[in-house]
């Protein structure tokens, strides 16, 4: 008589949450397995704001990577000794670099030479030099999470003259869920002071798991050569206090002056594969952290993890500058010329369901690198074989310090 | 200015005039009082405004004295559109989109009643028009993101990576601004924390990018309505209504995806206003009740859109939706069938008030002669 009931109340389309239970107090066995069988489900209730995704990250879970372009660190690090001495940091020296390191006391640090380089990559055709020696540091690291600032980066002052302190936003925002698949106004809602607005779907306010954190720049901004060349003298004054999650689909470009991310998952997306033909030193003469950033973004988006973009600054020092945008124009171009092929080309890659760690993304986006792009310019087709090789190296290095 | 990054359309820092002056309304709707402008007059005198008044139409708004304005309340409403006014909502400030669809300026801008002219970190007064004015003014650049945010702001550039190619931007089609003080929380936020205010600014313009819905909120608001105007349908709201509280967010889910289908582009962040009032959370919790559970099909849909090709017109575009809603979203509720018809009425009313009667083939846009405004 009952399992008569349901049936006819569910054809009827009267089934409410009121009457679902009154049907499952019965107790009654037949009833119960019909709405198991229909998969008849309780409605969820919303969901306030909390804070359930959010992780907690240790001290001892992250490596702070620096790469030395010049012997003398000391003022570097001890400017930014009250942020990074409590972390282990491993320093990755220029093979081009002839002198000894200075490294002043008090840190707990590793430093990776060009010997250390050639043992470990060797035998791939990688190579790493200028800032993309940061990636070494990122491959030997055996932290959950990784941090790494230009070594010509200071800390940087907010609105009220605090000292910024980078490596613990940067920690905050892989903390705290992402929410790339709404975008919230009052930024991140997650900060205290802020929340998820009206309208905002109340089964997305538990977010994913954020992966990436993109940090900013004031005094000199991370820009390419032909703007450089044009705005010699701008400085980038404007300090935004927001932090927010850059949402699913949408392309960035990620610079690696001031990032931090999660090795575990995230690692083989980060490696120095798109290499210009006459890159240089300076950031504004080589792409291939923005060619990464790409990758890590494809890849996140697919696996369901989400890129924090904005806070926090650092203070990006004249000695970034040193060099002459104008000649680097030359070099600078070639990137800024495959630009334009790269990012209509990540805007289109569509991963497999079956690729379900960063390794398998890799591998699939180096065989459409190679595929649709390897045709048009040689740096493509090294870039798709670097990332092979990339993965390879990356399972190797791991799986020996597991 | 470098043609290498091709800002166009920057209003110049020393305007000789109030920038668009002739080219942008006001658009307010009200129920209680206009006291409020006062506070804005620096900024507002010099433009007209289109004031919507929702409740008692025998009750009298006093507009202060110096302003140029229009005004219109349910019987202007009811005698200009006749039975297509079963369109625009009553008891609701989603009656405001009326004021957009009597408009012939190429800009409008809304505000709510209680927001009053908030300070920046530094304790200027915000002119938060101008604001507005400079982000409908310049591109947006929904193609790909920009980490120094808008780039087209004095001080700031497109990044390193970002290709050349899409640093022409596309036309902005929407400003969103924000508030201070009394954040837009929905009410089971508002419940949870009633003493939250928001002190923080940001001082950043963005643009939200294509494919990524928003939630739109309509306190503070700017559009360029030859553009999307069309689209800014703000529902069936208030009385007589199974929701409220949603007019704002129904326009904009509408607006992002048209705006992503043509090209356009939907900005966020500054200005601020600072919003003085918080609505009785009860109250809003009976209004958004049904919206709270019926966005979470509601969201899915719009993401899920995919206007065809030859929708090229914002008015196509709109109606296709429509039919998309009575389909899709139809089964969740008969509501959102009387909705779909609304929708077609909104943009039947449109297009007899803004299309010029020897064409009656709708363009885009164009400006009326006809539709007389009652001025009191």
């Amino acid at each position: 008589m009952h399992l008569f009931n349901v049936q006819k109340t569910l054809h009827a389309g009267k089934l409410t949450e009121k009457i679902l239970k009154l049907f499952m107090a019965t107790g009654n066995e037949n009833i119960l397995s019909l709405i198991q069988s229909l998969n008849i489900q309780h409605i969820l209730l919303p969901v306030l704001p909390t804070k359930n995704m959010s992780v907690e990250i240790k001290d001892n879970e992250v490596d702070i990577v620096i790469t030395a372009l010049q012997p003398d660190l000391t003022s570097f690090m001890e400017d930014w000794r009250p942020i990074i001495s409590q972390f282990h940091i491993i320093i990755v020296k220029e093979p081009g670099l002839e002198e000894d390191l200075q490294i002043p006391q008090g840190f707990d640090h590793q430093i990776y030479t060009g010997s250390d380089i050639q043992r470990i990559a060797g035998h791939t055709s990688i190579t790493f030099s200028g800032h993309s020696c940061c990636y070494i540091g990122y491959l030997v690291s055996q932290k959950k999470y990784v941090i790494s600032i230009d070594s010509d980066c200071l800390p940087a002052r907010d609105k009220n003259g605090c000292v910024v302190d980078a490596v613990a936003q940067h920690i905050a925002n892989l903390q705290t869920p992402a929410t790339p698949f709404f975008f919230n106004t009052l930024y991140d809602p997650y900060r205290t002071g802020a929340d998820f607005v009206r309208g905002y779907p109340f089964s997305l306010r538990t977010g994913v798991q954020c992966v990436l954190s993109c940090g900013l720049w004031l005094n000199l901004a991370d820009y390419d050569a032909p703007t450089q060349a044009v705005k010699p003298n701008e400085r980038n004054h404007r300090y935004v206090d927001a932090v927010l999650t850059v949402p699913a689909r949408a392309m960035m470009p990620v610079s690696g002056i001031n990032i931090a991310f999660d090795r575990e998952i995230m690692g083989p997306t980060f490696f120095p594969g798109f290499r210009l033909p006459e890159e240089g030193k300076q950031r504004w003469e080589s792409m291939e952290d923005i060619w990464c950033g790409l990758c890590a973004k494809v890849v996140g988006d697919h696996l369901g993890h989400g890129v924090k973009s904005g806070l926090p600054y650092v203070w990006r020092s004249a000695s970034a500058n040193r060099g002459d945008a104008f000649g680097s124009l030359k070099r600078g171009w070639e990137g800024v010329k495959l630009m334009e092929e790269v990012v209509p080309f990540f805007q289109s890659v569509r991963l497999p369901r079956t690729a379900v760690t960063a390794e398998e993304c890799v591998f699939e986006i180096a065989k459409m690198v190679s595929e649709r792009l390897g045709q048009s310019n040689a740096v493509f087709s090294k870039a798709a074989a670097a990332m092979i090789e990339w993965v390879k190296l990356w399972k190797t290095v791991n799986s020996q310090q597991a | 200015m470098s043609a290498a990054h091709g800002r166009q359309g920057e209003v110049p820092v020393v305007p000789v005039s109030p920038p668009l002056k002739d080219e942008l309304d006001i658009v307010i709707p009200t129920i209680r009082n206009l006291d409020f402008l006062e506070m804005w007059r620096p900024f507002f005198q010099p433009y007209h405004l289109i004031i919507v008044q929702d409740g008692d139409p025998s009750k009298t708004i006093r507009v202060p004295e110096g302003f140029d304005y229009e005004l219109y309340n349910r019987n202007d409403i009811n005698r200009i559109l006749g039975p297509k006014a079963s369109c625009i909502s009553f008891k609701d400030s989603a009656c405001r989109c009326f004021g957009y669809m009597v408009s012939k300026k190429k800009y409008i801008y809304t505000i709510d009643d209680d927001c009053f002219v908030a300070k920046d970190p530094s304790g200027k007064d915000i002119n938060a028009l101008a604001q507005h004015i400079q982000s409908l003014l310049s591109p947006s650049t929904p193609h790909f993101f920009n980490t120094l945010y808008d780039p087209y702001r004095e001080g700031a550039d497109f990044v390193r990576g970002y290709p050349f190619s899409m640093r022409e931007g596309v036309p902005t089609a929407v400003s969103h601004g924000l508030w201070l003080n009394i954040p837009d929380y929905d009410a089971p936020t508002q419940l949870v924390k009633p003493l939250e205010r928001n002190t923080r600014y940001v001082d950043a313009v963005l643009t939200i990018p294509k494919g990524t819905l928003f939630p739109m909120c309509g306190m503070n608001l700017a559009f360029n309505r030859d553009l999307i105007g069309a689209a800014m349908y703000f529902g069936l709201m208030g009385d007589g209504q199974p929701i409220g509280r949603y007019d704002d967010m129904w326009a904009g889910w509408c607006c992002k995806v048209i705006c992503d289908h043509l090209g356009l582009g939907v900005k966020t962040g500054l200005p601020y206003i600072f919003h003085s009032k918080a609505s009785n959370p009860f109250v809003n919790l009976r209004k958004e009740y049904k919206g709270i559970y019926w966005q979470e099909d509601i969201i899915p849909f719009f993401q899920s859109v995919a206007l065809p090709k030859d929708c090229t017109t914002v008015q196509r575009c709109y109606l296709e939706l429509s039919k998309l809603v009575k389909e899709k979203l139809g089964p969740i509720d008969p509501y959102f069938l009387k909705l779909a018809e609304a929708m077609v009425t909104w943009i039947e009313a449109w297009d007899e008030l803004n299309t010029p009667k020897s064409s009656p083939e709708s363009a885009a846009v164009s400006k009326a002669p006809n539709g007389t405004p009652a001025k009191k």
